[in-house]
């Protein structure tokens, strides 16, 4: 109720003042309109002020901070052998030093030994021996440096560190992963490189029975651009 | 045979003709500044650590040619090409002696944001979260979001997709604090080393606060907790607290 009365004062103290306001104004127009009306020709500024104004152009200047890329390598997941892993990878260099990145990769899990030893029945299934990750990680270009390659050749590269999360798909699971790792970025131009990457995927499974936190190491070699 | 040679002939005459074009609009974009400072360095990559391998003189014209986080490439009259620091390049004039124009987003930027985007990850309720998120901002304080997550946890993975409004007390701080709420569907299978149950599908609503922080150009840091209610076909509903750290940029 209270609420409702002070709505209403609100309101009508309003519909009071907005005309008024607008009233004072109209009348302080008119007022004026006849002061400046007559300039007579004596009264003149000595110096006409020419104030050119300065154009801004702001210069497109074309980013290159981004960097996309494909890598091939071996994966080997723990308990279940080593297989060809590949995938792609996109990098947003923030600083020179820190960049952030998102990849995907694939390969595919072989037999235990104890699968191929016994020969009995195979723990997965066809369809959960893929192996699919995504990570989202962080980087920081700890040694750039350069190459030389004979006497002509001049490389720029850098020695990153490299980490973060993700997830891995295996045995039918999406499983929470951390990865960590070193790389190495070679330019062969100043717009596409070389990729040499060591990661180790970590994450907690109970796939043979027991929990158990799984080391993946994985090894690969990638050709990235930027634009 | 003859008709194979023609085609690949068209082809590769549209291929030439396509780079022509494109370079003529890549040099289109080109820069030309004066150097006003006594030399401009030229560094061999574009970082601090790389050797300066060249200087130009004062009064020498360059043309910048693209821009790697703080670093310009340019290239000199002489057409030498290396990398210059931003401070360096900033110290420069446009070829009609005015001061270089280089927008940076900046903090005046962050505060009236309309585009962000970002991930973050933390723990639902015992199980680990990866989360994806867009957000469009209607005024300074108050954004549209929507988020995408990726719940993993030892006994069951799922999704969750939510769109929640969220609203900035004080848009100008630096470190800002925001109220969330929002509502969205979640859908949880148990895992495949457990029993298996049924996959479910329900509707979540939350409550939230969290605190966003601008750290340089472009990026922040982004902390939140919320309180998660989800709508289950049982008798009782489910209450779920998360919490998730991240990193944002907003365009």
């Amino acid at each position: 109720m209270e609420s409702r009365i002070r709505l209403f004062l609100l309101s009508v103290a309003m519909a009071t003042a907005l005309p008024g306001c607008a009233l004072l104004g109209l009348g302080r127009d008119s007022d004026e309109t006849p002061e400046v009306a007559a300039p007579s020709p004596g009264d003149q500024p000595v110096i006409q002020p020419e104030v050119a104004r300065r154009e801004i152009v702001t210069p497109r200047i074309e980013t290159e901070n981004f960097e996309v890329g494909a890598f091939a390598g071996i994966l080997g997941i723990e308990d279940f052998g080593t297989n060809t892993v590949y995938g792609v990878r996109l990098a947003y260099h923030i600083t020179e030093d820190f960049f952030v990145e998102g990849a995907i990769g694939q390969t595919r899990a072989g037999k235990t030994s104890y699968e191929s030893l016994s020969g009995s029945a195979p723990l997965l299934v066809d369809s959960e021996r893929d192996y699919r990750y995504y990570t989202l990680s962080a980087g920081w270009n700890a040694l750039p440096g350069e190459i030389f390659i004979g006497r002509n050749h001049a490389y720029n590269t850098a020695l990153y560190l490299i980490g973060g999360v993700g997830s891995t798909r295996f045995g039918g699971d999406d499983l929470f992963s951390i990865n960590a790792g070193v790389g190495y970025r070679l330019l062969l131009t100043d717009w596409t490189a070389i990729h040499l990457d060591f990661r180790d995927h970590v994450f907690d499974t109970d796939l043979l029975g027991t929990n158990k936190t799984s080391h993946n190491l994985e090894t690969h070699l990638g050709l990235t651009v930027f634009f | 045979m003859q008709g194979r040679i023609r085609r690949a002939g068209l082809v590769m005459g549209l291929l030439l003709l396509q780079s022509t074009v494109w370079q003529t609009a890549s040099a289109a974009d080109e820069y030309q500044v004066v150097v006003a400072d006594p030399y401009l360095e030229l560094h061999t990559g574009p970082g601090r650590g790389y050797p300066v391998f060249y200087v130009i003189d004062r009064g020498l014209t360059v043309t910048v040619l693209k821009q790697r986080t703080d670093w310009f490439k340019v290239r000199s009259d002489r057409g030498k090409e290396g990398w210059v620091s931003r401070a360096e390049i900033l110290a420069t004039l446009g070829l009609k002696g005015d001061p270089l124009e280089l927008k940076e987003p900046s903090r005046g930027d962050f505060e009236s944001r309309r585009w962000e985007a970002g991930v973050m990850a933390g723990d639902f309720g015992g199980a680990s979260v990866l989360s994806v998120y867009g957000a469009y901002s209607f005024t300074d304080s108050l954004a549209l979001e929507l988020t995408g997550s990726h719940i993993l946890g030892n006994f069951s993975n799922g999704v969750l997709g939510t769109l929640s409004l969220v609203h900035t007390f004080v848009p100008e701080w630096r470190v800002s604090p925001y109220f969330t709420l929002g509502t969205g569907m979640i859908m949880m299978s148990p895992r495949t080393t457990l029993v298996q149950g049924p996959d479910r599908t329900d509707q979540i609503a939350h409550v939230g606060v969290g605190l966003r922080g601008y750290l340089t150009r472009r990026f922040m840091a982004r902390i939140e907790y919320r309180s998660n209610v989800v709508f289950t076909s049982r008798d009782d509903n489910e209450e779920v607290d998360e919490w998730k750290a991240g990193f944002a940029f907003f365009f």
